[in-house]
């Protein structure tokens, strides 16, 4: 009864730089991304199958607005609100950039003091991120409300190009939703980090598995994600 | 404190060992880039630049934007260049759907002007 031999391909080798190494990763009997948990590779994996989603919308949204002969309503207009008597273009979707970026800032932090095993610290970052992004969701549903008062829908609108209600409700649509799962998501995993779950190693409800601080990293690179969405989202739809 | 903080992982910048630990600093000046960065591409709506000026400024911002986010909040920047490339190649491939899109778009455009007279 031979036994095989246990060879462990799952640590950091050294490499030569570039291609060459990663050729030598990605080489037979091996374990691809080495110092790379299966949790972060595949939250990796969905991203990058979510990024074809919406790129997907985006392009198609490009495609409509390109082949129309109707003239495409001015975001600029569209969007514009008047506060304190000024009329500000944009103002609106301004502020919800500026919010998304700043919980997408406290989620990092969150993940560094993870790692750091600072509980307090990173359960509150990341009920603010939560904050944030329901602000957002919220700022959202107030901008789709009055869109849809000013006569906008999926199959036209009274300000131009029919196609502009169903892009734009697709995709800030899709988006809102994504946001909102991952405030559900951030409650989620920020009681159990305020709980200490990951420092007692209890058990989670669902899976029965003991979790650690890498799941804040793995929520945090969704979290990043959906920002990202946004500032491809902010530049091809609202500013171009 | 976060200033001593920095000090200590300094060198685990490199090393790696749990996770992605970076000092806070990092996070706090991206994030002050991406709010100038921001702001920059508002101004661009604000002050109404247009034609290929404004085209390239708003996709100027949106790539550094998008680049800082993957490279330092998502960590990509220390990966192993194994999950790098399988990670970041990969999306490059919708440059050829969005090649297709933009043809269909225009023949799309140009048989609507011949035929429907718009």
């Amino acid at each position: 009864m031979a036994q095989p031999a246990l060879t462990n391909t799952g640590e950091s080798l050294p490499r030569p730089e570039g291609w060459q190494g990663i050729a030598a990763d990605w080489s037979s009997d091996q374990r691809a991304f080495k110092n790379v948990s299966w949790g972060k590779a595949m939250i990796w994996i969905f991203l990058v199958s979510d990024t074809f989603i919406f790129s997907m919308f985006l392009i198609s949204y490009m495609t409509v607005r390109a082949s129309t002969t109707v003239p495409w309503p001015d975001p600029s207009e569209v969007f514009a609100l008047t506060i304190w008597g000024t009329k500000m273009p944009l103002i609106l979707i301004a502020i919800m950039t500026f919010i998304l970026i700043s919980s997408s800032g406290t989620m990092a932090m969150a993940v560094n003091f993870g790692y750091r095993r600072d509980r307090v610290k990173t359960a509150v970052l990341m009920l603010a991120t939560a904050a944030f992004g329901a602000t957002f969701v919220g700022m959202q549903a107030f901008e789709w409300t009055k869109l849809i008062m000013e006569g906008v829908r999926p199959w036209g609108n009274p300000m131009g190009a029919a196609q502009f209600g169903s892009s734009f409700f697709m995709i800030t649509g899709f988006h809102g939703l994504h946001v909102s799962v991952g405030v559900l998501l951030l409650v989620i995993i920020a009681r159990k980090v305020w709980r200490g779950d990951f420092d007692r190693n209890r058990r989670g409800f669902f899976t029965s598995r003991k979790g650690n601080y890498e799941v804040v990293e793995i929520m945090g690179l969704y979290w990043h994600f959906v920002d990202l969405v946004w500032v491809f989202i902010f530049a091809l739809f609202y500013l171009w | 404190m976060a200033h001593e903080e920095g000090q200590a992982s300094v060198k685990e910048v490199t090393a790696h060992q749990e996770g992605q630990r970076h000092p806070i600093k990092i996070y706090l000046v991206i994030w002050g880039w991406l709010f100038v960065l921001s702001t920059m591409s508002y101004l661009v709506d604000y002050f109404d630049f247009e034609g290929y000026l404004r085209w390239f400024l708003i996709t100027l911002f949106m790539l550094l934007k998008a680049g800082l986010i993957v490279s330092v909040f998502m960590h990509m920047f220390w990966e192993r260049l194994a999950l790098a490339y399988a990670i970041l190649v990969p999306p490059l491939l919708v440059l050829v759907l969005l090649g297709i899109g933009a043809l269909e778009a225009n023949y799309t455009f140009l048989t609507r002007v011949l035929f429907f007279g718009a």
